[in-house]
């Protein structure tokens, strides 16, 4: 283990370090991972991992079981998650008050704590192993695999698993046309956004006759609910970092950099740590295990505005200025960073290279059924069951993502919508379930894939409301420059709040699908291009709603607050005044045991009294 | 030289001309509004639309911003350019109408009406004044500050700025300052009092089928 002290200076070395940290790993297979992600740290995970590092040496078995701290392990909603490897006995909803019990039981004589497995939903079924859970079962977990097994502070963790050995095949055996080869025939899409082949992004940079080249990974992921690219930075960094190196020699870059939100301060730490880490082993640095290649990296910390996503501006912000997009071309493969050819990747496309390489293009490109090859993270929320981030081969239908892993709709209301692609992105109907996720196919139904969000709607969510939310969020974050995007959005958001409030026509209906297709056709950048979406695509497959709003004045899921009314249905009501006392408004009077009445004029329609009525007295039209 | 076709003709211009360089040595008109000769391209009115692209694979861009490349198809006055630009003159309509510059358009486009709800801003953000000062003067004394709908003018520090050289070009750059000329219909938001340009041709042949300024067939269609 010398080399963890003098670094590496060739790839024998790393091979053998390899090797080495492999064999202690396996004399060790005794671990508990504790999820240490943000939706379980949420949950008080950071209380469970000290009070077990505390059990374990008080019982003694410090030495025998190990105690990882990982990255997210999936199941967000079931947090604190603590998984007992190497059996794989999956706990869910772990409390202090539990640690004992699942020391003594678990480690110490061999059996299951019952009460805290987890419970199938459908069937009902208690489920002891994670791999057995159909949430886990269902999915193809490639990105998110090691996750479970990895302690993201520690660079050990990843080169025992054969972690930077795709790095030392490249820089050892690979001129970088044959790594682009390798990337092109892998069918590789990029993940951030466009789905633009990443082969094709590198040969063209690759090819700029240029002294000095940049290659950025994009990590603002401004999104919201969106949280892939953080996961993978925060549970795996040094897969990014080792993509990030490998993208640096194939595009004959010397210098990467890492940009990433000021909002994500975990990620920027584990970041951080990382690349000190891969400094001193040699990965980084000059003549990387003793090839000619010379790589460093730095990080960039954006003050976090949605539109810095997009790769002009984000060079812009890069450079300090303000993150405002440029007009292309020329592109930034031409002139991006330092006025250099730069090549832009999301977090997710760099964290494919490492298998990719690994496992070769072909084999690959044969995971998905889709047209690009490989899995990719959805950040899968809303109205199901199990919410957390679902890695699945490309081309799985939304229906198989949304009911099998996601467990279908909660409360048992009926299924209504699927938004996919983030607040640009396009919302999909029932009669669309089948629809496979492929970049492709997503487009031509109006919507994208995006950087992989996923909200599930049921019966209860206003489309036209819907709408309105995300045209509010792209409103606020268009950076204004393009007078279509600054004026074109503020004025159908405009116009979709008259439609919310009862007050638009049909004629101001056809102008705002007017406008929506001159702001998606005249702007500068993606956010303008893509900002009508949210309008276009619910206009597309929900316009009876839009038709209800506008002509008969009602909002069909009793969802705009100025198209609804509550009532009290005086032949049921009896008088027990709960309602009356939970109004906050003071608007319910009625004497004791006598039928109560609203008074229009003063509620506001909370909905506190439909809550609180025991015998559902109290009616919304 | 980098050949293309422009609106179906063969054109020659200098490597790095941009797309309305050409357009206007070739006689061909291409309304704009933030554009100047003597600063740098900014693309922000986006109303220097044009198409490129292959039938079927096209798409719109700024003219200029955007360098002519060689075997380019251009296309100044498409059904779908035109369109998008009435549509984009009548939302600057419904944002400033006291703009001369801006009443002009209306006319020259045949914008006759305002279907959004007026408003009266007297800035279009256009960026003219800032790329002025800061291009020709040296001075940089004003510039953009928050973002989206928030977006305007102000001085570094919103204090009174020391590097303003009192050279007034900012208002003698600015398309909005000019106040209209208080016409015949003074109080319509709209004015169209002056010439009114509108080619009968698009609607039968999908593009301008002359680019004379005025046009003979246009005048006689609109008197119709
Ligand atoms: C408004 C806007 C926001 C974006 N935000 C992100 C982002 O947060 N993360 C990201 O990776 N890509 C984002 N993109 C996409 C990037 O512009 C770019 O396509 C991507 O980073 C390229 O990497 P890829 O080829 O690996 O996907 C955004 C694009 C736009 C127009
Ligand atoms: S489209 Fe919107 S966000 Fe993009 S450059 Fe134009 S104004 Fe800015
Ligand atoms: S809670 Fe129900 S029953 Fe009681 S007063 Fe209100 S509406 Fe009537
Ligand atoms: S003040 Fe005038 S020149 Fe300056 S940005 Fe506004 S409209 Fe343009
Ligand atoms: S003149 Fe080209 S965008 Fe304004």
């Amino acid at each position: 283990m010398d080399a963890l002290k003098t670094g590496l200076r060739s790839l024998p070395e790393l091979f053998d370090l390899q090797l080495e940290l492999k064999k202690k790993r396996e004399q060790r297979e005794n671990y508990l991972a504790v999820c240490g992600d943000t939706g379980c740290t949420a949950w008080g995970s950071e209380q469970v991992k000290d009070l077990f590092a505390r059990c374990l040496e008080e019982k003694g078995l410090s030495q025998s079981t190990g105690l990882k701290f990982t990255g997210c392990l999936g199941l967000c909603e079931c947090g604190p998650v603590v998984i007992v490897f190497p059996q794989g006995i999956f706990y869910q909803k772990v409390k202090t008050e539990d640690i004992e019990e699942i020391v003594e039981q678990t480690l110490l004589q061999g059996k299951v704590v019952e009460r805290l497995l987890y419970q199938d939903p459908l069937s009902g079924a208690k489920i002891v192993h994670a791999e057995e859970i159909p949430f886990y079962r269902k999915q193809q977990r490639v990105l998110l695999a090691n996750n479970w097994k990895i302690d993201p502070s520690s660079i050990e963790d990843y080169l025992a698993l054969g972690g930077y050995g795709a790095l030392g095949r490249v820089l050892g055996q690979m001129s970088s046309e044959q790594v682009i080869g390798e990337i092109k025939a892998s069918r590789l899409r990029g993940r951030g956004g466009a789905g633009f082949p990443a082969g094709l992004k590198w040969e063209e940079c690759s090819g700029m006759p240029a002294k000095q080249k940049y290659i950025i990974c994009n990590a603002d992921e401004g999104d919201p609910g969106a949280f892939m690219d953080r996961s993978l930075l925060e549970g795996n960094p040094h897969s990014v970092l080792e993509g990030l190196i490998i993208g640096g020699f194939a595009v004959g870059a010397s210098e990467g950099i890492i940009y990433i939100r000021a909002e994500y301060p975990t990620a920027v730490q584990k970041v951080r740590l990382a690349i000190a880490q891969a400094e001193e082993l040699g990965l980084l640095g000059e003549n990387i295990l003793g090839s000619r290649f010379s790589f460093k990296v730095s990080v960039s910390v954006g003050a976090g505005a949605f539109v810095c996503g997009e790769t002009s501006a984000l060079v812009e912000s890069v450079h300090g200025r303000v993150g405002e997009p440029r007009q292309k071309p020329p592109h930034l493969a031409e002139r991006g960073y330092n006025n250099c050819p730069t090549v832009i990747n999301n977090v997710e496309t760099l964290a494919n290279i490492p298998y990719i390489i690994n496992m070769g293009a072909e084999a690959y490109s044969r995971i998905g059924s889709g047209k690009s090859g490989g899995t990719k993270i959805f950040s899968l929320v809303g109205k199901v069951h199990h919410t957390g981030l679902v890695e699945v081969p490309l081309g799985m239908p939304l229906r198989k993502i949304i009911f099998e892993i996601g467990g279908g709709i909660k409360g048992g209301k009926a299924f209504k919508a699927v938004q996919t692609g983030g607040p640009s992105g396009g919302c999909l109907p029932a009669s669309m379930l089948d629809l496979p996720t492929d970049f492709d196919e997503l487009n031509a139904a109006g919507s994208m894939m995006g950087s992989g969000g996923m909200i599930v709607m049921d019966e209860e969510t206003c489309m036209v409301d819907l709408a309105r939310y995300f045209l509010k969020f792209l409103n606020d974050e268009s950076c204004g420059c393009c007078f279509t995007c600054r004026e074109g959005l503020s004025r159908m958001l405009e116009m979709v709040e008259a439609i919310t409030k009862g007050q638009s026509s049909m004629a101001e209906f056809a102008l705002l699908k007017e406008l929506a297709a001159v702001v998606r056709d005249s702007t500068m950048c993606g956010l303008g291009q893509t900002g009508a979406n949210p309008v276009l695509s619910t206009i597309r497959y929900f316009t009876e709603e839009y038709r209800a709003h506008i002509e008969e004045r009602r909002c069909p899921a009793g969802v705009c607050r100025d198209l609804i009314s509550f009532h009290i249905n005086s032949e049921l009501c009896n008088g027990c005044g709960a309602c009356r006392r939970k109004c906050p408004a003071g608007a319910i009077t009625g004497e004791a045991k006598m039928p109560h009445f609203i008074r229009a004029e003063l509620c506001t329609k909370c909905g506190i009294c439909l809550e609180s009525c025991p015998i559902q007295a109290v009616i919304k039209l | 030289m980098v050949n293309f076709k422009l609106n179906g003709l063969e054109v020659a211009v200098e490597k790095g001309t941009t797309l309305l360089e050409a357009a206007r040595f070739y006689g061909i008109e291409i309304p704009t509004l933030c554009y100047d000769a003597g600063l740098s391209p900014y693309g922000a009115c986006r109303l220097c639309l044009v198409e490129v692209g292959e039938p079927g694979k096209s798409r719109l861009v700024t003219s200029c911003t955007y360098p002519a490349r060689e075997g380019l198809q251009v296309r100044t006055h498409s059904q779908w350019v035109v369109n998008t630009r009435k549509l984009i003159i009548e939302l600057y309509l419904a944002t400033c109408p006291s703009s001369k510059t801006i009443q002009d358009l209306a006319s020259r486009y045949h914008v006759t009406g305002v279907r959004f709800r007026q408003k009266h801003e007297d800035c279009i953000l256009c960026g003219l004044c800032i790329r002025y000062c800061s291009e020709q003067m040296q001075a940089k004394a004003i510039g953009f500050i928050n973002r989206g709908e928030k977006r305007r003018i102000s001085t570094p520090f919103e204090r009174k700025a020391e590097e303003c050289r009192f050279c007034g070009g900012c208002m003698y750059i600015c398309p909005a300052c000019q106040a209209r000329c208080q016409g015949p219909e003074e109080k319509e938001a709209v004015c169209n009092a002056c010439l009114n340009l509108s080619p009968p041709c698009l609607d039968r042949f999908n593009d301008a089928m002359c680019y004379l300024d005025p046009c003979v067939a246009c005048e006689q269609g609109r008197k119709e």
